[in-house]
């Protein structure tokens, strides 16, 4: 067991090698020139080439892609050319917000999914049923940023209920706070929330009508006993390689819903990187994003190793 | 007896060709069958047929040019006189520019399919094929691009290529190679030692055929299924990059664009967003039913 877990996780430093030179080589083929980016169209030729100096520009492909893994081997991610300081202490500064969000909308996203998955399977073909796998369908295939301007048109330009943008002050109360989290958090656990459901009604079903279920029934126990604690802890597995699956894309969906609400977190940070041409901002938030992305699966199928032990890994070879 | 000899084989292998194409019919029937009984797969072909009706004959349905501008008619609301949708902030009609707008998405959303599907397939199936150090080093490249969000590589994409219809399909097709891939190399991994590969092996077929005319067609049933379904993801992509603007640009009509006119418009005239966004929920889903329900059929094993 454990010697499959090291191997699993000395699997994903190629991957990860192969992010970064990825990231490295996609910012550097944006086009423009960040020397002249940060000196504006005024800037005589002489400053520019003083600032590419500076900027470790004038130097060969090779050696900028050298400094650069060198830096990020000593957690240094560059610095950012608009706010002139270090790539890691903005994400620093940034990443609570969106994690606030995501994590709040998973939660939510796990307790009703999956309970609405559960009683869907334990009423199969009902009328509860088909509600519930219709919303749940319609919530897979929404685009969540149509979602959110429709949320904010409902509950904030036309009833008034809801703050549209911002992220509220702990000054003003922690219902300041929550009232400015509702609608992104809405917004971010729909698919999600879908997702659980759908994943949840195939794996209960399938453990429901498995003999060991049989055998409990058989044995006597009680049926909400059954479900809850031993179909449940059953039909898991699916559900946690989607959890894992929904964690990396909470960050994609994070991006839009913040763009939409103007909540201060990472993906408002992307957008006004790639707007500014801001390159070391993007490389180091797009790489620490790929990398949080390369650990969440690789966390995902440590903890699939251990709750699904019948899982082979040796096997599967590359993937 | 020459000719009897002729006619006889020639009969022989009209019947071969006729009982062949029996059987082909026969296959299509079975799975048209099956997906006719399937309620909500029904649902999805209408909603998808229906949307490929309205691209392709966009010229003809939509009642005005969907760029021409009547700065007088601006914001009419839907229903107004000739404009049942009403109109945008340029007093564009907003059923033409939705009308048009459908070509566009659609014609990114299965541009990008194609492009990821066939560099994906194809390096799916050297991966596969070939094993060891080649299909270490595709596969650990593919799942490098996995690693990262989609949107978020198509965003990085966008930026490196500019604004522009080619340029999007470029963008969502790169992001599409890797779970195509992916896809592929798992089946050609469970079909290549099966037996009618080793005897293709045995008398001597190349390998390129074997790939070809042997495997792709064994692999064919989950590439349409995660196809299908990919297309539904590919609309979703193409409306994201062009409502964080660096998509389709102004003033070609998309799905993504209108919905971004309508971002800024929506405390004055809230249903611009609402109908073009109406309009991607919509042919999104259809897709999703479509490609559920032929992935019930053509591949059961994936249903989850």
């Amino acid at each position: 067991m454990l010697k499959t877990i090291l191997k699993r996780i000395l699997q994903s430093i190629p991957t990860l090698l192969i992010v970064i030179t990825i990231t490295f080589v996609l910012t550097r083929m944006i086009p423009g020139n960040p020397a002249r980016t940060i000196l504006g169209p005024q800037a005589s030729a002489q400053d520019i080439a003083e600032m590419e100096i500076k900027l470790g520009l004038n130097k060969s492909k090779l050696e900028q892609y050298a400094d650069y893994m060198i830096g990020i081997l000593h957690g240094d991610f560059g610095t950012s050319y608009v706010y002139n300081r270090p790539v890691t202490s903005l994400i620093a500064e940034r990443i609570p917000n969106t994690l606030v969000i995501t994590l709040t909308s998973l939660v939510i996203a796990i307790f009703i999914g999956v309970g609405i998955g559960v009683l869907s399977a334990i009423k199969q073909y009902s009328i509860l049923d088909y509600i519930f796998m219709i919303l749940a369908l319609v919530g897979v295939s929404m685009p969540i940023f149509w979602l959110g301007l429709m949320l904010v048109n409902l509950f904030s330009v036309q009833l008034g209920w809801l703050p549209a943008l911002g992220m509220g002050s702990m000054s003003k109360g922690i219902g300041d706070v929550i009232s400015h989290m509702v609608l992104p958090c809405f917004c971010l656990a729909t698919i999600p929330t879908a997702t659980f459901a759908r994943i949840t009604r195939s794996s209960m079903l399938e453990v429901i009508h498995s003999d060991s279920i049989k055998a409990l029934r058989a044995r006597g126990i009680k049926e909400s006993s059954i479900i809850w604690k031993h179909a449940l802890k059953n039909a898991l597995p699916p559900i946690v390689t989607v959890l894992g699956l929904q964690l990396a894309s909470a960050f994609t969906g994070a991006i839009l819903t913040e763009s939409i609400f103007s909540w201060p977190g990472m993906g408002t940070m992307i957008v006004s990187a790639i707007d500014n041409r801001d390159y070391m901002l993007i490389q180091g938030t797009v790489l620490f994003i790929a990398v949080v992305f390369v650990v969440v699966n690789l966390l995902v199928d440590v903890v699939y190793m251990i709750i699904n032990p019948r899982v082979s890994y040796d096997s599967k070879g590359g993937n | 007896m020459a000719d009897i000899t002729k006619t006889t084989s020639a009969d022989a292998l009209g019947l071969d060709a006729q009982a062949e194409m029996l059987k082909t019919e026969r296959r299509a029937n079975n799975v048209w069958n099956k997906l006719k009984r399937n309620k909500t797969a029904m649902i999805g072909l209408v909603i998808v047929v229906v949307m490929v009706f309205i691209a392709v004959f966009a010229p003809v349905l939509a009642p005005y040019d969907p760029n021409e501008i009547h700065p007088l008619d601006a914001f009419l609301k839907p229903f107004s006189e000739g404009h049942i949708f009403g109109t945008d902030q340029f007093g564009r009609d907003l059923l033409s520019r939705v009308i048009y707008g459908a070509r566009v998405s659609l014609i990114v959303a299965a541009g990008g399919t194609l492009v990821g599907g066939v560099i994906g397939v194809l390096l799916g199936l050297i991966a596969g094929f070939m094993g060891g150090i080649v299909d270490s080093v595709i596969m650990r490249i593919m799942d490098g691009f996995l690693s990262f969000p989609f949107v978020l590589l198509s965003i990085i994409l966008m930026t490196v290529l500019g604004q522009g219809l080619i340029n999007v399909i470029i963008a969502i097709g790169i992001g599409n190679i890797p779970s195509f891939a992916r896809v592929v190399r798992g089946e050609v991994h469970i079909v290549k030692n099966e037996e009618y590969c080793n005897a293709c092996r045995v008398i001597g077929v190349s390998n390129t055929r074997l790939l070809f005319t042997h495997i792709l067609p064994n692999a064919i049933s989950p590439i349409i299924v995660y196809a299908t379904l990919n297309v539904a993801s590919a609309i979703i992509s193409e409306a994201a990059l062009s409502f964080l603007g660096l998509g389709i640009a102004a003033p070609t009509a998309s799905w993504g664009s209108i919905l971004r006119e309508g971002k800024s418009s929506l405390t004055t005239a809230p249903f611009v967003a609402t109908i073009s966004g109406a309009f991607i929920l919509i042919t999104v889903l259809g897709f999703n039913l479509f490609g559920d329900g032929i992935r019930d059929v053509l591949d059961p094993k994936m249903k989850q």
